[in-house]
């Protein structure tokens, strides 16, 4: 089926997610969608699917134009979406997830469906215990179960988001060969969504890239991964900014550290991290570099190896031990994790400041005030926290960090700021290190890290390359490690 | 089997079937995602309501109507204020409970000590004279009989139809009961209105079957919050509900036995208190996972079927909102 897109927009306030996007997926190729997080993949995905809708734009299936609202309506024009979490439900059956939404009478008809489903797993090698819970299965399995719910289902175009995350090195080349046999013989098209370089050279026959909600590039197959590197990133290089501190003793060590995510592991894994130095973290959302910056603060318990805090043992113990110690952390989730909505500015403020049992509010209101002024947060102290924008809250967030720690452990510290006030915000945490602080923070923007870490971690799947001569790193080299190319040199 | 010993089965078995009705209802309703708390107070204003109004029309069959109605109009109270006006529904389900058993109170005060007669029992040619078990289940009010094939009607329904799939999914994962075509809140609607009927009827059962008449305070004043609570013991399974109603109303039975006979001297305290002793115990062996290990012993096919008995989690998106991007 040949699925075509025509100057497809969508605004979210004010961003442009969508940017005039028109690409073609020719049936029996697979064609890969890159970019890098916040490109506008996944809005494009949805819109394509039917969770939802374009601003403007039209879709056109096998030449003729179509339009859908809901994603059921997108499977019964032929066009099926594979979730990175698969959208089935936990508490069925395997088999209740296949009858689940195809058409039939009043019974589930298992016998059927017992037939259907496991000629189609012979079909693909998959192998489904029809009565097992989904609760049981592994994300591969359940990934597996989707596609042939969907193919059941008469779909005609695959979209696969992320399909790679998650699941073993046997699960994906099961997967990339049943995604090759289905469009080569049954002329299916087939769009997947990655930022992992490897997969999409091993797989596609073409590949579209996204920057900034554009399509900024196609690339036939097969194209170098510095094409494509070159093509998603930019080109612009980044310098070094600051000037070198003389780094002390170590503040944050991690020992053989095991670290088990839900979907990573990271194995044996040893950091040292000494007062005044700057390390980055580099790595696609959810590699393992998020289990790294919470198991220096104690928030993921080492399923093996130790911690150590200033030379102190630390392995094993709360997070609020860990704050006693002078570790300070500042989460990626603003409202989830890092401020508390419904509290005010002033509120916030008199919890970080440890005055006894008694709120004096004249003062904290003035610290407030102080604080405010100080980190330019446009807003009231007697305002409440979601009320501030995005790039408010952020600069709250870090004028709530103590002073002085000894650990400064920073998740996406620029988040949503423009160029300006990131680079303030950076001034401050500099400030910070010639004290004495060290710090570690993870960034999706490469420049960032380029910019100010004295070094940088690349983690992907888990597996970390440590790069010392930030110097002398171009943009270009750090994206093809953050896609996994230290993997593929090593081999 | 004494005849004194079948006697108390057969009024177990009746006294059970409100919480059986209310039960079954609550279970519906809480597959597919919302709480309708307000069962103490809405048992009430059914049950008068459905007394009242077979007393002025002098037709049993307008009581049931009345009562299902009331139980139907107080839940899409709770289901307008969850989904459409995305408010708190325990808080609205709580305002409700002590709402409705005022008004019935209030209402029903010209009424209060009225008598009626109580519906006839029927018999059932053939299974009305099996021994023993003919007598205990097969010697009953209509509403009885109803209860039962409610309760097979619900478990074929959740585990057995497409429909059924639907519904337990949009109390389950209601995105992906979206994804698949479901209009999550339109069924959620429709489960909550239909759970409420159930609990009218239950009501109804009350002042028109089992301890006709209506009297302050109500008899079944504290029975909703016990139905709510066999709802959590029942894992949400019919049948295990329906089980829990049965032992509650047993260990009722015994406790009031146990107090009119004067040879045994235990605290009237400790009696009542002993339905939710077990109850408790048996959540906690059930949510132990020894009764899991327990099942793998049993071969693969009644394996899929106990394993969904013995579930002891609720639904997964109970009490959560769901608004499509």
């Amino acid at each position: 089926m040949d699925l075509e897109l025509k100057h497809i927009h969508k605004r979210f306030g004010h961003v442009h997610a969508n940017d005039d996007i028109s690409l073609m997926v020719r049936g029996g190729s697979i064609v890969g969608v890159l970019g890098e997080n916040g490109a506008g993949k996944s809005t494009l995905m949805k819109i394509v699917s039917g969770f939802q809708c374009a601003d403007s734009g039209e879709i056109w299936v096998d030449g003729r134009r179509t339009s859908y609202r809901g994603p059921q309506a997108a499977i019964a024009s032929g066009i099926g979406m594979l979730q990175q979490d698969p959208l089935d439900v936990p508490a069925f059956t395997v088999i209740e997830n296949f009858v689940y939404g195809q058409p039939g009478g009043l019974l589930l008809g298992r016998r059927t469906a017992h037939e259907r489903l496991s000629r189609l797993c012979q079909r693909f090698g998959f192998e489904l215990n029809p009565d097992a819970p989904i609760a049981q299965l592994s994300i591969g399995q359940r990934q597996q179960l989707e596609i042939m719910r969907l193919l059941a289902l008469g779909v005609k175009t695959l979209i696969l988001d992320e399909p790679t995350t998650g699941i073993s090195a046997e699960q994906k080349s099961m997967l990339f060969q049943a995604l090759r046999e289905l469009a080569k013989q049954d002329g299916m098209s087939v769009l997947l969504v990655s930022h992992k370089l490897e997969d999409v050279i091993s797989l596609c026959d073409e590949v579209v890239v996204l920057r900034a909600g554009k399509v900024v590039g196609v690339l036939p197959m097969p194209a170098t991964a510095k094409q494509i590197v070159s093509l998603m990133f930019g080109q612009e290089l980044a310098s070094q900014a600051q000037a070198p501190v003389a780094l002390g003793e170590p503040k944050i060590r991690l020992e053989n550290a095991t670290l088990r995510g839900k979907r990573v592991t990271v194995e044996n894994f040893n950091l040292d991290i000494r007062a005044g130095e700057v390390v980055g973290l580099a790595g696609l959302e959810g590699s393992g570099q998020e289990l790294i910056i919470r198991a220096c603060v104690g928030l993921t318990k080492l399923a093996r190896g130790r911690v150590l805090v200033d030379g102190k043992e630390k392995t094993g113990k709360p997070y609020r031990d860990f704050l006693g110690c002078g570790v300070a952390f500042g989460a990626a989730g603003r409202l989830e994790e890092g401020l508390i909505g419904g509290l005010t500015l002033t509120e916030h403020v008199a919890l970080t400041e440890n005055t006894g049992q008694m709120l004096n509010w004249g003062e904290a209101r003035q610290h407030t005030e102080a604080k405010l002024k100080h980190y330019n947060v446009r807003g009231l102290p007697e305002s409440p926290v979601e009320a501030l924008s995005g790039g408010n809250q952020q600069r709250l967030l870090m004028a709530l960090l103590p002073r002085q720690p000894v650990l400064l452990a920073l998740e996406q510290p620029t988040r949503g700021l423009d160029v300006d006030s990131a680079q303030w915000i950076w001034k401050q945490l500099l400030a910070r290190r010639e004290s004495g602080t060290a710090i570690l923070f993870t960034s999706p923007e490469l420049d960032e890290l380029v910019a100010y870490s004295d070094r940088i971690l690349v983690v992907y799947a888990g597996l970390v390359y440590e790069i010392t001569d930030v110097g002398s790193t171009t943009i270009d080299e750090l994206g093809r490690l953050i896609g996994g190319q230290f993997i593929v040199a090593a081999d | 089997m004494t005849p004194e010993l079948i006697n108390i089965l057969n009024s177990v078995v009746a006294n059970a079937t409100p919480l059986v009705i209310a039960g079954l209802g609550e279970t519906i309703t809480e597959r597919a995602g919302i709480t309708n708390l307000s069962l103490d107070g809405s048992l009430a204003l059914a049950a008068m309501f459905g007394f009242v109004a077979t007393l002025v029309t002098g037709n049993p069959l307008a009581g049931l109507l009345i009562a299902m109605l009331v139980g139907a109009l107080v839940a899409l109270i709770i289901a307008v204020g969850d989904i459409t006006l995305r408010q708190d529904q325990v808080a609205i389900g709580f305002v409700l409970t002590l709402l409705c058993a005022d008004l019935a109170q209030f209402l029903g005060q010209d009424y209060t000590g009225s008598r009626s007669t109580p519906m006839p029992v029927v018999k059932i040619p053939g299974l009305s004279d099996v021994p023993v078990v003919g007598q205990i289940f097969f010697s009953h009010q209509a509403i009885v009989y109803f209860s039962y094939f409610l309760i097979f009607a619900v478990w074929f329904w959740l585990f057995h139809t497409r429909g059924g799939l639907a519904h337990r999914a949009i109390g389950e994962r209601p995105a992906a009961a979206f994804a698949r075509g479901t209009p999550v809140n339109r069924l959620r609607y429709l489960y909550t209105v239909l759970g409420g009927a159930l609990v009218g009827l239950a009501g109804a059962s009350y002042s028109m079957a089992i301890k006709p008449g209506w009297s302050n305070p109500p008899v079944m004043r504290g029975d909703g919050w016990i139905a709510l609570a066999i709802v959590i013991f029942g894992g949400w399974h019919p049948f295990r509900v329906v089980l829990g109603a049965y032992l509650f109303a047993a260990l009722r039975a015994l406790a009031s036995a146990i107090q009119r006979s004067p040879d045994i001297q235990i605290p009237l305290v400790l009696l009542n208190g002993l339905p939710w002793i077990l109850m408790i115990t048996t959540l906690v062996l059930v949510s132990s996972g020894a009764i899991e290990r327990l099942t793998r012993i049993l071969p693969r096919p009644v394996q899929r079927w106990t394993r969904s008995f013995l579930r002891s989690d609720p639904p997964a998106a109970l009490g959560t909102r769901f608004e499509p991007d």
